[in-house]
């Protein structure tokens, strides 16, 4: 392999760039629209959705075509343009966006595989009066999710990063009459929630170090030069750097997002949504968008390692990531809801992909990312189609021999399982996850990773195998004949099962273009390639475990059909392991236990609190102005009414007392007279003594 | 008439005694005759008064004194019928004379 | 002539003393025609011929006689129940006694002022006509007039109504 050539950044901003942020622009402005338009007006919301990311996925193709074929040349593209949010004091805050190989690909997967599922969904949700509803929110998903991807800004991203938490939530319980989706959707929230706290926590932590949330500002920016070697410099304990630090927290937001194993818990009962909801967001794009945040910061999580050396931070991105793979498929191998294996199965993968980001680098991880993304959204739409075949059955204990049924299903189907499985050579899945193999093993810090990798690998033979044995083969348990979907939904399919196959051919070890392209190296198609030393038996290797599952999975469940009520082939023979793993490891109890019973404690503390502490507080005060009024009023009647009324009665009694002077007796008069006299004289004579 | 003759100072007193008496009687009795009786008594108290001072007065040749007391003799005259006129047109409407019942005027 | 001032002085106090305190109207009348006909006599003692017949003429002769017409018209001699004195009786005596004190105050005071003994005059009725008809001949017309409309006065009062005299 060649080494990276120098970093030639090319600045100006060409003119894609430059209306580069039309791209989710344009499915957030339909997402307007549409929420305006009335319930039936079915066939316009479908439009403008379906038009609005066209022509994200026309720019997406022609911003993909400027990055190749700046590429071609042998230049570095990325691209930049930067703008002033607004300012405080000295410090201010940019947004922006940027044009890179990363970003090239992974925005012409989102808009094409979201572009596929649109047009799936006008089948699908035919029969839903609620179908201009889901449009709005499946086109506001579509631009937040493209803004998380050319967003060049931390904190841009994070808005978009929330705008599609919420548009996950809204889409989960888009049937919300029913409680379970409904809580669904709360716990798919709350739990993403805990997540993008130490998300948030490594936003604050970056600005604050850095000065700067931008990741790419000519040489300035926080994933650039100075700033990172400023980052690596700092020390923040347990022999992280800041930038490990920081990289660590953001990486908390990505588990959250991306299901990884403490906060995997809401996607399984995610599958309460539509399928479609399944397949774009919790297959295809937003569990991804936590991989595609970890490959962004990379330069954060890589910085200080030694040539042929990791991290700390990079580590436990590995660590994590392994055994999840292992966790979630111990679990789908035990599973009886058709969606709900292939959600176990999506969250396995997602823990291959952060481990292969964090054994062998970007481009290993995020081309299982692309792979993954066609061949999963492949099979939820075939689940899907299935679904709305067998009238609304999902548990595959009461479905059986649809492959004559549903043929093109079981088609396209099988075609997406096997890429899943890792089928050598043909299949995409195959070269991928031997991407991913291959770094594991060849990782120095341990070879656990490869082991439970490997193991991961057998699991998801088997309990594919085992979906669809129970789905396809054997004869029909349910009730009511099963009819193939409409074309509207089984060419969506069609064209998904050919890219599961054909992807594969990028990332072959004889043409690594996927990987060349990322790191901006030249490549070109040689079969040496595969003579890379181990290559070969690893190839044999991955090859044997995934005959192996398939193998056992035949055998266990091949053409039988046992009765929905009869136990499975598996828990027959070893029920201590079936039942564990049937509950799902009581992960979700164990949350009931500890987190959700101190809630519930606390909430029924603050409870107490606010009736007995603050509504005494309250009652008190009220009692209170009870009193201060019945004073007032006892004055008021008393005092200042009484005394009123006293003061007349006086009146009235002076009034009496003066009138009796007017007795009208005669006698009376001349006594006073008299009298009035005596003291005239009297005061007279007395003033004049000699 | 020779001898101790009276001083003025008598006279006088004899006439306050009378005028006091005649104005004890307007004052206390109950029967409005009996108030004019006392007011005949105090204006003739008060002619006492006039005669003993022309008397013992410094020129008793103008008169003053007695001319007074004449005049007041006249009036009181007059007084008294009109007086007691109005105690009968008083007697004929309420059928009394106690000056206590004759409050009409009581405001 | 002291005790002959001394009897007239007893008579005419004793005459008044009487008029109010009797109970019988018309004993109280016979006692102010008592005490009328003792200051007659004192003024014949101050040589004050003339106002003395005046006396005996008009207050004798005409207002005691009017006194008792007028006891007589308005029955007079029945005796009222609740006693012959108000009930506040006390405080009139106490003014009345009040006067007799600010009054013999004021004699008693002047006494060394006034002479107490001069000549007797000489005054003839000739000189009282002259005076009359000369010096004083306005407060008689006026006099006159009240006169005849005191009479007047009199006469509509206590005539019966509807203009009918008695």
């Amino acid at each position: 392999m060649q080494e990276s050539a120098a970093f030639t950044p090319q600045f100006a901003a060409s003119a894609i760039t430059g209306i580069l942020w039309l791209i989710p622009a344009v499915p957030m402005a339909a997402s307007g629209v549409i929420a305006l338009l009335k319930q039936p007006r079915r066939k316009l919301a479908a439009s403008l959705a379906i038009g609005s990311l066209s022509i994200s996925l026309l720019l997406s193709l022609v911003a993909f075509c400027h990055v190749v074929a700046g590429w071609a040349h042998g230049a570095v593209v990325r691209e930049v343009v930067d703008f002033t949010w607004f300012r405080f004091g000295s410090s201010a805050v940019d947004l922006g966006w940027v044009l890179d190989p990363l970003a090239a690909i992974m925005m012409l997967m989102v808009s094409f595989v979201g572009l596929l599922i649109f047009i799936y969904s006008v089948g699908y949700m035919a029969h839903d009066e609620n179908f201009t509803r889901f449009f709005c929110f499946l086109s506001l998903f579509a631009g937040a999710m493209l803004g998380v991807v050319i967003s060049n800004s931390l904190l841009l991203l994070f808005m978009c990063w929330e705008i599609v938490g919420l548009t996950s939530y809204l889409l989960i319980g888009f049937w919300y009459q029913k409680p379970s989706a409904a809580a669904a959707a709360k716990k798919a929230f709350i739990t993403t929630r805990v997540g993008d706290v130490f998300f948030l926590l490594g936003i604050v932590w970056l600005f604050a170090q850095t000065g700067t949330l931008l990741f790419y500002n000519h040489g300035v920016g926080s994933l650039e030069g100075l700033a990172l070697v400023n980052l690596l410099a700092q020390h923040a304990g347990l022999g992280l750097s800041a930038a490990g630090a920081i990289g660590l927290l953001i990486f908390a937001g990505a588990v959250g997002k991306s299901g990884q194993l403490p906060l995997h818990v809401w996607l399984p009962d995610a599958m309460e949504g539509p399928t479609p909801v399944s397949a774009l967001i919790h297959a295809a794009t937003m569990v991804a968008a936590g991989v595609y945040l970890v490959a962004r910061v990379y330069p954060l999580m890589q910085i200080g390692a030694a040539p042929h050396g990791t991290t700390v931070a990079l580590t436990v991105v590995t660590w994590v990531g392994a055994y999840t793979a292992v966790f979630a498929a111990l679990i789908a191998v035990a599973q009886n809801d058709i969606k709900r294996i292939l959600a176990y199965s999506t969250i396995s993968q997602l823990g291959y992909m952060m481990a292969g980001l964090g054994l062998g680098g970007v481009a290993v991880g995020m081309f299982h990312l692309i792979t993954h993304a066609f061949f999963k959204a492949l099979l939820f739409m075939g689940a899907g189609s299935v679904i709305h075949g067998s009238h609304e059955e999902q548990d595959i204990r009461r479905m059986g021999g649809l492959k004559a049924d549903m043929p093109l299903t079981f088609i396209t189907y099988a075609i997406g399982m096997l890429a899943l499985c890792g089928f050598p050579l043909l299949f995409s899945g195959f070269w991928s996850k031997d991407g991913i193999l291959e770094a594991a093993q060849h990782w120095d810090i341990s070879k656990v990773p490869f082991y439970l990798l490997v193991f991961g690998a057998l699991l998801t033979a088997f309990y594919m195998t085992r979906q669809v044995c129970y789905v396809f083969f054997g004869h029909a348990r349910g009730h009511g004949s099963a009819h193939e979907s409409p074309r509207v939904m089984t060419l969506p399919l069609a064209i998904l099962a050919f890219f599961a196959i054909a992807l594969g051919v990028i990332g072959t070890p004889a043409w690594p273009w996927f990987r060349a392209f990322l790191e901006n190296r030249a490549t070109s198609f040689s079969w040496h390639g595969f003579t890379e030393p181990g290559l070969g038996l690893l190839m044999l290797l991955s090859s044997l475990v995934v005959f192996l599952g398939l193998g056992l999975g035949w055998r266990l469940y091949g053409n039988k059909s046992p009765k929905p009520e009869a136990p499975d082939a598996l828990e027959r023979s070893a029920p201590w392991l079936w039942v564990p793993l049937r509950d799902r490891l009581y992960v979700d109890e164990i949350y009931g236990v500890t987190v959700i019973a101190f809630y519930a404690w606390w909430a029924r503390v603050a409870d107490w609190l606010d009736r007995r502490i603050w509504g005494g507080i309250v009652a008190a005060v009220a009692w209170l102005f009870g009193l201060w009024a019945r004073f007032n009023r006892f004055l008021d009647v008393n005092w200042v009414d009484g005394g009123f009324d006293k003061t007349c009665e006086e009146f009235s009694s002076g009034g009496g007392l003066l009138s009796s002077v007017e007795g009208g007796r005669v006698q009376n008069y001349l006594r006073i007279l008299a009298a009035a006299v005596v003291a005239l004289v009297a005061i007279l004579l007395w003033s004049s003594r000699p | 008439m020779t001898g101790m003759t009276t001083p003025l100072a008598g006279y006088l007193l004899v006439a306050a005694l009378l005028f006091a008496i005649g104005l004890a009687g307007a004052l206390v009795r109950r029967n409005a005759i009996l108030v004019l009786i006392g007011i005949e008594l105090m204006l003739n108290a008060a002619n006492l008064n006039l005669i003993a001072f022309w008397r013992y007065g410094p020129r008793p040749e103008l008169l003053t004194g007695m001319m007074f007391a004449i005049f007041s003799i006249a009036v009181a005259a007059a007084e008294a019928a009109v007086g007691l006129g109005l105690v009968i047109a008083i007697h004929r409407h309420t059928n009394t004379t106690e000056l206590d019942k004759i409050n009409r005027l009581k405001g | 002539m002291n005790a002959v001032f001394y009897l007239l002085a007893v008579l005419t106090i004793g005459g008044g003393l009487a008029a109010v305190l009797l109970k019988h109207l018309v004993h109280c009348a016979l006692a102010t025609t008592v005490a009328f006909s003792g200051l007659a006599l004192l003024y014949l003692q101050l040589d004050a011929q003339f106002a003395g017949f005046a006396q005996i003429l008009v207050y004798i002769g005409a207002v005691a006689i009017l006194i008792v017409f007028a006891i007589l018209l308005t029955r007079g001699s029945d005796l009222p129940q609740d006693g012959v004195f108000s009930r506040s009786w006390s405080v009139g005596f106490v003014i009345a006694a009040g006067v007799f004190a600010v009054l013999a105050w004021a004699v008693m005071q002047s006494v060394r002022a006034v002479p107490q003994q001069t000549a007797v005059p000489a005054v003839t009725v000739h000189d009282i006509g002259n005076a009359l008809v000369g010096r004083y001949v306005l407060p008689l017309e006026i006099v006159a007039l009240l006169l005849t409309a005191a009479t007047i006065g009199a006469v509509i009062v206590a005539m019966h109504e509807n203009g009918r005299p008695k």
